[in-house]
């Protein structure tokens, strides 16, 4: 039987806890919400225990913190409209730079695999790419007016510069530079979703996402790239095909998904208080794959859901937040 | 000042008030949430255009709040007083305030125009689903300043 293992339960903020991060190195995660403050936890003898408090960053809900692949810096986005980027340099965190352009809310924010870029997006509907231009300068690339509605969620590919958005619009895209002319271009456009698109996830090859909305289903979709086998037909340089779709698992709202880079597992978030983790089939077709719920953790929060992550370092670690201003860190046990 | 879309709405009667029975202060008793107590809740926010409740309005009424106690999920439906109404996500917003303010937090709440009485009832209902948004309105002082003037009689 599978199962998800309660390891620790934090009372972590006040209010709404919605967004975790784990450092690169699985020993520190950061986590932020509604109080307006950034908390990094570090792994003691006793558990996990707040380390350090970011305060006074930001004048409104901090949404979403993510950690640079190379762990020294932490970025922060807000609805008060600003992205700010926090590093140790001085030997304690500090806010270095903002990052200011977003006419209201930003929503999301990632860091490229390389570290060079970074994305953010908004309330406003764009995607901005930002690039890291030297010391705590960061020059505007792009801005992506793809979406025509709020968007959620950013996302890099684990290898790649390609980057994907999730949207009010009920759709994802794909952005890439264009080698020629160095611009950003959205080159697909995923559509199958019936209602707002909350969290998107690639797994480790990079050729295949998963995304949750709130039409209360899971999609997988997949990369075909010109004169594939399967011989589907392909516009541009590659195409996004909805190839699996999870219905009458969850009940309410999709907030997160996170699909797991070592084992595979896909974890979702719901707004009915329940952690799922799916598990592709052995014998699944790359092309129709299936997926099987293994896990449902009832009542892992006595409230919504907002995020999952797994640990980066293969531990089978899992960490989630809640609007009960808990944080959990789980195991996941298949025995 | 802005003209009401609506300016001389139906005006009806308020039900009256619930009646105290003797189980109701039987402190033994393991007393659920009824659809009654969920409508006592929101009947009497007032309209953010008229000197009225919602009630007086129909806005909100009895028939139109579904409970489910053992599912901890509360469902309203609310009736804009024209199909045009451009208040409708304030009066929906107002209503799910009272009720996330006024409710034990394990309820689920939705909040939905009642079908067909509104040109953009899904845009409004996708809106008032739409918990980030809510998060991020209510940080916005003004428009919780106008809704507390809405809840405020309550």
């Amino acid at each position: 039987m599978a199962k998800l293992e309660l390891l620790q339960s934090i009372n972590a903020h006040k209010g709404i806890v919605w967004n975790v991060s784990w450092h690169p190195n699985g020993n520190i995660f950061a986590s932020c919400g509604e109080d307006k403050v950034i908390n990094l936890w570090s792994k003691e003898n006793q558990g996990w225990a707040v380390k350090t408090m970011l305060v006074d960053g930001h004048q409104r809900t901090i949404r979403e913190v993510a950690w640079s692949p190379c762990g020294n810096f932490l970025a922060s986005a807000s609805f008060d409209g600003t992205t700010a980027i926090w590093d140790k340099k001085s030997g304690q965190f500090e806010c270095n730079a903002t990052l200011e352009g977003h006419e209201n809310e930003v929503k999301s924010v990632a860091w490229s695999p390389s570290g060079q870029l970074l994305a953010t997006c908004g309330r406003d509907k764009s995607v901005w790419v930002w690039e890291v231009a030297g010391d705590d300068e960061y020059v505007c690339e792009a801005v992506l007016n793809a979406h025509n509605q709020d968007v959620k969620k950013v996302v890099w590919h684990p290898s790649l510069e390609v980057l994907a958005s999730a949207s009010y619009d009920n759709t994802v895209k794909i952005y890439k530079e264009d080698q020629l002319d160095s611009d950003w271009n959205c080159v697909a456009t995923l559509e199958s979703h019936e209602t707002t698109v909350w969290s998107l996830t690639f797994d480790k090859t990079g050729e295949r996402l998963a995304t949750c909305s709130a039409d209360n289903t899971v999609k997988i979709w997949k990369e075909y790239k010109p004169n594939n086998e399967l011989g589907v037909s392909v516009s541009k340089e590659s195409s996004w095909k909805c190839i699996c779709t999870l219905s009458g698992y969850h009940t309410r709202t999709i907030y997160d998904i996170a699909w797991c880079h070592h084992s595979g597992l896909i974890a979702t978030a719901s707004g009915d208080d329940i952690i799922r983790i799916f598990k592709e089939a052995e014998d699944s077709d790359q092309d129709a794959p299936t997926f099987d719920l293994i896990c449902k953790k009832y009542d892992a929060h006595s409230q919504d859901v907002n995020c999952v992550k797994w640990n980066p370092t293969a531990n089978n670690e899992l960490v989630s937040c809640s609007d009960d201003g808990q944080i959990k860190i789980w195991k996941f046990l298949d025995e | 000042m802005k003209v009401a879309d609506n300016v001389n709405p139906n005006v009806y009667e308020k039900g009256s008030l619930r009646e105290v029975t003797k189980s109701d202060l039987d402190e033994e008793l393991k007393d659920d949430f009824d659809q009654r107590e969920i409508f006592d809740i929101i009947r009497n926010i007032s309209d953010p255009e008229h000197p009225l409740t919602l009630e007086e309005l129909r806005v909100v009424e009895e028939s139109n709040v579904i409970i489910d106690n053992e599912n901890n999920l509360v469902h309203v439906y609310f009736t804009p007083t024209i199909p045009h109404c451009s208040m409708a996500t304030l009066i929906g917003l107002s209503i799910r305030v009272q009720l996330l303010r006024a409710l034990p937090s394990r309820f689920k709440v939705t909040v939905e125009v009642t079908e067909g009485t509104h040109v953009s009832e899904h845009a409004v209902n996708k809106q008032l689903a739409d918990k980030e948004r809510i998060a991020a309105a209510l940080e916005n002082n003004n428009l919780v300043q106008i809704i507390n003037q809405c809840v405020r009689s309550v």
